[in-house]
């Protein structure tokens, strides 16, 4: 297989369609616009069907009755966008349909600015929408990732009959990488899913229907959702670690903060600091328990983020108490250096005095 | 002896939730034979609204969708789009359709979707109880306008059906009322042939349905029927309001 040098819009688009995606519905907004450009031409390409709706709220509508009949359906957007999306996304949840949903994030609140940034984590792991509910939540931190997760995407989507979101950033979408595609897989070649709407053809009719008027029903289809997210955490939990084997400290980050940390990993290890990285891939389920395994054993995190301190409040939970959660971030769409990020990781090691070996004999 | 009345095979042999004198019953009816005659139960999916008609999916033996409110024409244009074999309709109410889904009413038309809207006007948010809608007209009281609609204050009625006419896409758009025998007729007429534009894929149609609702126009029946005569059709008059079918009067393809 060749390898193929693509900007991460066009790998988004991409991997969505060789993972079987006939349909997509989008509205432009920086900085995603080269998706649905991209689904616009690979879409006709492959017979399946583009429509530029009206607004956000209108192609989370349209992608919730593509998937009412059943298709591989994905909508992207970036940050206002996925605000707007949000009442739609709820709807997804409440009614068990399987949609992708890729957030390429810029600055906020508000409009913001077009540049990277990560100030949507609460949104897309607490919900975002009303209601008591979970979106799975993908974070890749390279366009081959990105690939593969948007493969993931749509299995888990379907699998659970439950929207997925990738969480990516300005950044991811305009990097070019190259990039190995999986063989593509024939939508006809999916499983027929035995819920859709098709018209009551030798069949008694179906309702796909949210609104549960009756308080004990609704709390029924609560706890089943809930039953689904708990099998969901047990399964799919995903993380990465980098050289967290002798690690004084490890650095919590996700996406594009974590690549920025690699390399100030990288650069602090030459001077000989003792310090790792645990990279989340999936923002929900977070992987609480093995980064608490590994705050009881460093007893020192630093979370790094481009916001101002949205995945540290997991990160805590992780921890449980058993050591310190530092935080740094750079909100706004203000892209930190490794250099800068280096900076802080020495400056903290230090300053925690974990290049003394007491340090080190005091967590045993 | 010969059967000349029945209920139709598209509605489900249940008891509705509308109040007395309400006029959703009949618009099932009038949809549900439509699907009978036309003979696409088993290929319909309908896509009712946040309203009163809500519920719709306890009636209509078709499969259906539940859309977020005002969204029923996104949510339909994702089920056309992916089965374009299908029939599909949806049922909206005027605030559903002219107030909070306006744009997705609106651009759906606009695309030509080839979808079938039913609208009901009765000039008033009936499930959260009677607020003003789009379609309440200028005097008119509702819980939210104790001193009558005033234009100053409240805007005036929309007419939705009017401003889907000049978007390219809609073909048929005609307005009837479910008022009396004769009206029922033409509304039976307007919606089966609603559907006939779906299936010769012609591109969007829709039939504004003027309804009464006594329990929040705080009428008798019997006056709520003669109120849309009266009143209502001043504003919102019967009659077609766009039509490139090419079908004869019969509803016959010319």
């Amino acid at each position: 297989m060749t390898k193929r040098l693509m900007r991460g819009s066009h790998v988004l688009g991409e991997a969505a369609v060789r993972a079987g995606c006939r349909f997509y519905f989008g509205y432009p907004i920086t900085p995603q616009n080269e998706v649905p450009e991209y689904m616009s031409a690979r879409l006709l390409e492959v017979g399946g069907t583009f429509v530029q709706a009206e607004s956000e709220v209108a192609s989370i509508n349209m992608v919730m009755g593509a998937s009412m009949a059943g298709a591989r359906v994905m909508t992207t957007s970036s940050s206002p966008g996925i605000s707007l999306k949000q009442e739609g996304i709820s709807y997804l949840a409440g009614l068990e349909l399987p949609a992708v949903i890729a957030n390429m994030m810029r600055g906020g609140p508000g409009l913001g600015n077009i540049a990277p940034a990560q100030g949507d984590y609460f949104q897309a792991t607490r919900g975002g929408g009303h209601g008591d509910y979970r979106c799975i939540v993908l974070a890749p931190a390279s366009c081959q990732e990105l690939c593969d997760l948007t493969f993931r995407a749509f299995d888990l989507a379907d699998k659970y009959r439950n929207p997925v979101m990738i969480l990516g950033d300005g950044m991811m979408g305009q990097m070019m990488e190259p990039v190995e595609f999986p063989e593509a897989i024939d939508p006809a070649s999916l499983p027929v899913k035995d819920w859709i709407l098709t018209g009551a053809a030798g069949r008694p009719q179906r309702t796909i229907l949210s609104l549960l008027l009756d308080p004990k029903v609704l709390e029924a289809h609560n706890y089943k959702l809930t039953r689904k997210y708990d099998a969901i955490t047990r399964a799919e939990q995903d993380w990465e670690t980098y050289l967290c084997e002798d690690a004084r400290l490890v650095v919590v980050a996700f996406g594009t903060a974590a690549r920025i940390a690699k390399g100030a990993i990288k650069r602090v290890r030459e001077m000989g600091i003792k310090v790792g990285l645990f990279r989340p891939k999936t923002l929900w389920p977070f992987p609480y328990q093995p980064l608490g395994e590994l705050a009881r054993a460093t007893r020192h995190l630093l979370a790094f983020e481009m916001n101002s301190g949205q995945m540290v409040e997991d990160v805590r939970l992780a921890a449980e108490g058993q050591g310190e959660v530092h935080f740094y971030g750079r909100p706004g769409g203000v892209i930190p250096t490794p250099d800068e990020v280096a900076h802080q990781i020495s400056h903290y090691y230090y300053g925690a005095g974990l290049d003394q070996a007491a340090a080190v004999a005091r967590r045993a | 002896m010969k059967k000349i009345f029945s209920k139709p095979q598209s509605l489900k042999p249940a008891v509705m939730h509308y109040c007395p004198g309400c006029g959703h019953s009949i618009i099932h009816r009038l949809v549900a034979e439509a699907i009978d005659q036309l003979g696409i139960q088993e290929r319909t999916i309908g896509v009712p609204p946040a309203g009163c008609a809500v519920l719709a999916y306890n009636y209509f033996d078709v499969d259906m969708g539940e859309a977020p409110h005002g969204r029923a024409l996104a949510v339909a244009t994702g089920l056309k789009r992916v089965q374009p074999d299908k029939v599909v309709f949806t049922y909206q109410g005027d605030g559903d359709i002219a107030a909070i889904g306006t744009a997705e009413t609106i651009h759906a038309a606009n695309r030509g979707e080839k979808l079938t809207a039913i609208f009901v006007n009765n000039g008033t948010y009936g499930m959260t109880g009677g607020q003003m809608a789009p379609t309440t007209l200028v005097g008119m009281g509702s819980t939210t306008t104790p001193q009558g609609r005033n234009p100053d204050r409240d805007g005036t009625p929309l007419d939705l059906t009017q401003m889907l006419a000049v978007a390219k896409g809609s073909i048929y758009l005609e307005r009837v009322a479910v008022n009396s025998p004769k009206n029922i007729k033409r509304a039976a007429a307007a919606i089966k042939k609603a559907f006939r534009v779906q299936l010769d894929g012609l591109g969007f149609a829709l039939v504004e349905v003027l309804s009464m609702c006594p329990t929040n126009w705080k009428m008798e029946p019997v006056k709520a029927l003669e109120w849309i005569d009266q009143t209502m059709t001043q504003v919102f008059p019967l009659g077609v309001i766009k039509d490139l079918t090419g079908y004869d009067s019969k509803g016959e393809t010319a």
